[in-house]
């Protein structure tokens, strides 16, 4: 189905022109939910949060509540928490271990693996034209786990998500990674919900590479929140990047990072004051991943986005965050926080210590960055505002690229991830086959040129 | 609390206590209020615990072990202590931190105030566990509005002829957070 809406028109991203259409309006929040969260790949939890069989944790996808299960044969799947018979939600409990889902209503029930099973005086009411094969739980059609974490998607025709995810991968393992370089080993040992009256998109291409808005962030850059502000240092973070090349990188598939390039022989920076613990594991951390990583360990992450919702903190703080479309005005916010899960339990707790007083609603640093969600969204509602586009031009002129890792490398502050971003946004909306969402259409039109 | 249903006989000096203490939260809850948030940090003792769980849906007969996430465990949201608090009150007065900048209006009612445990006793106590409901209001910039209520179990130290904050508990009736922060103080 093709879109009436003027998309070309109010994504200009040659110009660096977006509208404020795409950020208020009704009809964009429709077609999002309609055309880009129906296809996109998105996250939906980690493993460590269903370790056993039974286990389920209730997320989301878009608007929708789904539940992430791992059934009673140790599979995962992804279901639509909604019952086949009146759509009650089957499952209103956050997490859990069952061995069927009852639904309130009817009681209908459901096995871990999402069939039908039970249903009240079948053989009365229903022998003869009910088959319960027909009527399972509705699953998503594709899900992927990668690293402990777990992604879905609502279109059987999508590509595999390691396609999907493309070059970024490197990126996201940082996140995903221990901190010596071992591959996976994460769990989530916390979750923030809550929300948040903004458009979904502010937040998504704030983690994208929107390091402009540092001085948002003043107030805690002043008086010093991080992991060394007890021995007097300011800032929000230790400086564990001195040296390096920050980048902002974008991906055909519509991600974008910022990550920094460390120079070849780049070594510890002494972090986590008075926490010798701390500071001494991360140190051996630092060591064992050059070992392992060579090369690689050169990438170190601070924020990105993977297309459309997914958005993580690489380090200092670290975890995953999902943004969740209610309405064009206002944002669920999922948040989830991360540590290797073999770190030892001083470590653990110095982390999330420092997750906590950072990140989210109770966060010193991110409650400013709410702030300006809620107000740029709320002062583009009227009907003035939407006639002025809001402007993407940094860098577009002036850009400078780099080429020390796959990718549109920037190696200045930049807001081309962010027009990246809304060119393949453009393409969801306009209901293109997956070639183009992933960006190939790119490289065919570059050739040709 | 599993002493709801205890009925035991109280003296004048337990009465007169309480009244002390009502006095000392209603006077606190005026400082926060009044912006006077240097002089709300005075009361906090050294070891200060503040804590706000993160309230989970759960299943029935899970609560005790389940419903609220705990202190000093994975994440909540508050579980910090009189220096990250200090550090609040220090982001406020930069007069940059946008989320407090302007200033909320705030109000913090305090109510059901009760003395849950005296130590050694009502005539000298040194220790006391209060607890009681809170109903802040926060208004900021023009519309935008939020209520937090809930429950709160203070633990308090005498100190002269004042008290010290040793422990705070806040624990908000909401399980999403339906503001988008919490950049108030409790
Ligand atoms: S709605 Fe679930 S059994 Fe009727
Ligand atoms: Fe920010």
């Amino acid at each position: 189905m093709t879109t009436t809406l003027p998309i070309d028109q109010m994504i200009d991203t040659k110009r660096g022109m977006i509208s404020r259409e795409i950020f208020v309006s009704p009809e964009f929040h429709r077609e999002e939910l309609d055309k880009l969260f129906t296809r996109a790949w998105l996250f939906v939890g980690h493993e460590s949060q269903i370790p056993n069989p039974g286990d389920f944790f209730v997320s989301r996808m878009g608007e929708e509540s789904v539940i992430l299960c791992r059934d009673t044969h140790g599979a995962v799947h992804v279901f639509l928490n909604s019952c086949r018979h009146r759509g009650m939600k089957v499952c209103r409990y956050e997490s859990g271990n069952t061995s069927l889902f009852v639904c309130p209503y009817h009681s209908w029930s459901y096995t871990t693996d999402g069939k039908l099973q039970g249903v009240p005086l079948y053989r009365v009411l229903y022998e003869g034209q009910l088959d319960r094969a027909d009527w399972s739980l509705i699953e998503t059609p594709r899900l992927h786990r990668y690293k402990g974490t777990v992604w879905a998607s609502w279109d059987p025709d999508a590509p595999d998500f390691m396609t999907y995810l493309g070059d970024a991968v490197d990126h996201l393992d940082q996140v995903l990674d221990c901190r010596d370089g071992r591959p996976g080993g994460s769990e989530v040992i916390g979750i923030h919900k809550w929300i948040l009256p903004a458009n979904w998109k502010f937040a998504a291409e704030n983690f994208l590479g929107d390091t402009y808005h540092n001085p948002s962030h003043r107030s805690v850059d002043i008086i010093g929140i991080g992991p060394s502000a007890r021995a007097g240092a300011a800032g929000r973070r230790d400086n564990e990047y001195n040296k390096g090349q920050h980048i902002w990188v974008n991906y055909p598939a519509g991600h974008g990072v910022h990550s920094v390039w460390m120079p070849e022989d780049f070594d510890y920076q002494p972090s986590y004051a008075q926490y010798p613990i701390v500071d001494e594991y991360f140190r051996h951390c630092f060591y064992e991943r050059k070992k392992r990583l060579g090369d690689k360990a050169r990438i170190m992450p601070f924020t990105g986005n993977l297309f459309p919702n997914t958005s993580y903190h690489g380090r200092q703080p670290r975890g995953l965050c999902v943004w969740h479309p209610h309405s064009p005005t206002e944002t669920e916010a999922w948040r989830f926080f991360m540590v290797d899960a073999d770190a030892p339990a001083e470590v653990k707790d110095v982390l999330r210590r420092f997750y906590m007083r950072y990140s989210g609603p109770a966060g010193m640093t991110e409650q400013d960055d709410m702030e300006n969600w809620l107000y740029a969204t709320k002062a583009s509602t009227g009907t003035i505002a939407r006639r002025y586009p809001f402007n993407y031009q940094q860098s577009l002129a002036t850009h400078a690229r780099g080429d020390m890792l796959p990718g549109d490398v920037n190696v200045q502050i930049s807001e081309q991830n962010a027009r990246n971003y809304y060119d393949v946004y453009a393409r969801y909306l306009k209901g293109d086959g997956w070639d183009s969402l992933l960006g190939n259409g790119d490289a065919v039109r570059q050739a040709a040129e | 609390m599993s002493d709801v249903l205890d009925k035991p006989v109280r003296g004048l000096a337990w009465f007169a206590l309480k009244q002390e203490i009502e006095d000392f939260l209603y006077m606190e809850a005026d400082l926060l209020d009044q912006r006077l948030f240097r002089e709300w940090l005075d009361l906090l003792a050294e070891d200060l615990v503040y804590f706000m769980p993160i309230r989970r849906n759960v299943k029935f007969g899970q609560h005790a072990e389940k419903e609220n996430t705990r202190q000093g465990e994975g994440i909540s949201w508050f579980d910090e202590d009189k220096w990250t608090l200090g550090k609040r009150v220090e982001q406020i007065l930069t007069g940059v931190h946008y989320a407090e900048e302007p200033l909320s209006r705030v109000t913090h009612m305090v109510s059901n105030v009760r003395l849950l445990d005296v130590t050694p006793s009502a005539e000298n106590p040194a220790e006391i566990t209060v607890g009681c409901r809170f109903l802040v209001y926060q208004n900021r910039v023009e519309y935008e509005t939020n209520t937090f209520v809930g429950r709160r179990i203070d633990t308090l130290r005498r100190q002269g002829d004042s008290w010290l904050i040793a422990r705070r508990e806040m624990i908000l009736e909401q399980n999403v957070l339906m503001a988008k922060n919490l950049s108030i103080l409790f």
